[in-house]
């Protein structure tokens, strides 16, 4: 039952993770921008969230109507003040500005919030569960979250493959001059996928900082469990995402299980024994 | 008409003996300053030589690693381990400089299966796994770290002063790699390679092979500066000697030598003769690609994109500040340039890639393939 317990947790750890890393595949989509800074903007979600929870005296679950839009305008600034001049360098000088991007971030965060750990009050949220057997029971929180994935991937496909804005995404995603002739305005159009893109980091970093605490350096390793999620599922695909992310989640979990400080250590393993065994992934999306 | 190449002029041979006065002056520095000096070249010293890796393996092999530091701290716990058990710290810098090439080539054989971005995230996968199974070890530390032994019974002074001539050996021995590596025939096919990848392979260039070689050599040495690290500092902490905090130097100390800006064109770093008889030697690509004696210089005659050379993605400035140092910067035109020289066979009118003794003598053939499988 133990081990159970461990691939149900696994699996809503991975819901968190799927959330977390469909903002990094839709940029990479899109894009092919590799968000560097990715954990670092989580992190700093987490902070605001923070910052409204205690100012405003919000529960956890209102405090994301708040930073999910700023996020999303912070996006669609970052996107075409500064990773849009970068694309137009070379795709390695992206990569750079993404990574210089995270460093600055992590040290102004450093000096404006100080290296203590802080986590979010989720207050009812985190106490409840479900109890399913005496040994196996499920977080309130966690469940959210999990549906919350579900939701926003699902919205997201939705949205990609129906409307008239997901389809310039795309359109823009497959040959970026060819839609410009067809009158689409590609910056625009590349600032509203990174608007949306970080909406979810924003969701996803408020999760985070409901699960476990978080310090301003934590955006690193979180950044690594997106991409690995990224990977395990197949880049391109958002249903790959998230059964990535339930990949890593179980892994972890079930390493977690065997020896406590194995967890994310078996995360990685699975991560590197799916790049041997099948570099493109679980659910490869299309050829990028 | 014939082309003579030579892989360095004349202005590098006079610097080159500068440097080595400069290296002897370096050389004996702990018998003219103080500890805190050297200690503090000791700290730039191993910067360099993490930066001028980073740079080869960026700036030439086109390989973004985030995750070199997975080998400095191999570097550092090797030291460790062989200190443990008994060998002189100082002598086991070499050892870890070859375990971290050989350690390299299993690595490699995994994340060369990712590209670009995807690569850069791997390689930091695998230096947070390094980590998460070096804190597994309660002999190396775990977590808390370890202190080196081995090196109590130096006098501090004279310790210091080994370690100051360890750090400028393995400088010394980065530097002189990078430069006779960039100037091998290894060097010039990675210039075509970070040029046009494309048009590399069709005159018989092996990207994966150079990558491969470049990645091992970079292996060693960050291993080079992790064992300078472990042996500078006393002690090793896993989540300091992993962390990513090193790729974040290596990557700041080449993007302030600059990005995208062509050496060959800097004045600053450049000089002035050897910079103007780069361009006289450079033929103009846009017009036909062809230079003196009917050699193919270029992608471009064979047939794909005309353009003029990119520059570099990641500037070899960095790489080439140091470099003047022992021999006036990268020699003649741009390697770039040169790496595809080749010639039409006259006996089955393909094109062949050329030795470099060979390019002299050749009579000079028109450009011509019909159809035929390059080189």
């Amino acid at each position: 039952v133990a081990w159970l317990n461990a691939v149900v947790q696994g699996i809503l750890l991975g819901g968190l993770y799927a959330l977390f890393a469909c903002g990094l595949s839709l940029l990479f989509g899109v894009m092919r921008v590799v968000n560097l800074a990715h954990g670092d903007f989580a992190v700093l979600a987490a902070y605001l969230g923070l910052a409204v929870i205690t100012g405003l005296h919000v529960p956890l679950l209102w405090s994301t109507l708040a930073v999910a839009p700023l996020f999303a305008v912070v996006g669609y600034l970052v996107q075409r003040l500064i990773i849009q001049r970068s694309l137009e360098v070379s795709p390695l000088t992206t990569l750079l500005v993404t990574f210089g991007l995270s460093v600055v971030l992590q040290n102004a965060m450093l000096e404006g919030f100080s290296a203590n750990s802080h986590s979010l009050p989720s207050g009812w949220l985190a106490a409840g569960s479900f109890r399913l057997t005496p040994q196996l029971s499920i977080g309130h929180f966690s469940l959210i979250v999990f549906a919350a994935a579900v939701v926003v991937i699902v919205s997201l496909q939705l949205f990609l493959s129906r409307a008239r804005l997901g389809r310039q995404i795309r359109a823009t995603a497959d040959d970026a001059e060819a839609a410009s002739i067809a009158g689409t305005d590609v910056r625009h159009v590349f600032g509203i996928a990174a608007a949306i893109a970080f909406a979810t980091v924003a969701l996803a970093g408020l999760a985070f900082g409901g699960y476990s605490s978080f310090d301003p350096g934590a955006g690193t390793q979180r950044l690594i469990f997106a991409f690995e999620a990224v990977v395990i599922g197949g880049v391109g695909s958002l249903w790959g995402t998230l059964l990535g992310g339930v990949v890593l989640g179980v892994s972890q979990a079930l390493g977690a299980q065997v020896d406590s400080g194995f967890g994310v250590l078996a995360g990685h393993l699975v991560f590197l024994a799916v790049l041997a065994i099948r570099p493109r992934g679980l659910l490869p999306g299309r050829v990028t | 008409v014939s082309v003579r190449v030579t892989r360095s002029r004349r202005p590098a041979t006079w610097s080159g003996l500068a440097s080595a006065l400069v290296f002897v002056a370096l050389l004996s520095l702990p018998y003219l300053v103080f500890a805190n000096v050297t200690s503090l070249l000791v700290n730039l010293f191993i910067l360099l030589v993490l930066a001028t890796m980073w740079n080869l393996l960026a700036g030439y092999a086109g390989l973004v690693s985030v995750g070199q530091q997975a080998y400095l701290g191999l570097g550092a716990y090797t030291v460790l381990v062989l200190a443990q058990n008994g060998v002189n710290p100082f002598l086991a810098i070499p050892v870890a400089i070859a375990f971290c090439a050989v350690a390299a080539l299993p690595i490699s054989l995994l994340v060369f299966r990712l590209r670009n971005e995807y690569f850069a995230i791997g390689t930091w996968v695998v230096a947070e796994a390094f980590q998460l199974i070096t804190v597994r070890f309660p002999q190396l530390g775990g977590g808390t770290g370890a202190s080196l032994p081995g090196l109590g019974g130096f006098d501090p002074a004279l310790r210091q002063a080994f370690t100051y001539w360890a750090a400028l050996a393995v400088l010394a021995a980065t530097l002189l790699a990078a430069y006779l590596l960039l100037r091998s025939r290894l060097g010039l096919d990675l210039t075509a390679i970070r040029d046009d990848e494309v048009g590399a392979r069709s005159v018989g260039v092996q990207p994966a092979r150079a990558k491969r070689i470049v990645y091992l050599i970079a292996a060693a040495g960050a291993g080079g500066a992790g064992a300078l690290i472990i042996i500078s500092q006393l002690n090793v902490q896993a989540a300091s000697v992993f962390s990513v905090q090193w790729s974040a130097y290596m990557i700041f100390v080449a993007v302030i030598g600059g990005v995208g800006t062509d050496p060959g064109h800097d004045p600053l770093l450049q000089p002035p003769a050897v910079a103007g008889g780069a361009r006289r030697l450079v033929p103009d690509h846009r017009r036909d690609g062809r230079g003196a004696g009917g050699d193919v210089r270029a992608a471009g005659p064979l047939g794909r994109d005309q353009r003029p050379l990119r520059p570099a993605p990641v500037s070899d400035r960095l790489l080439a500040a140091p470099t003047r140092l022992i021999a006036g910067g990268p020699a003649g035109p741009p390697a770039s340039t040169r790496a595809l020289n080749c010639r039409i066979s006259t006996k089955t009118g393909c094109l062949q890639r050329c030795k470099w003794h060979e390019l002299d003598k050749t009579p000079p053939v028109n450009v011509h393939c019909a159809g035929r499988s390059w080189g």
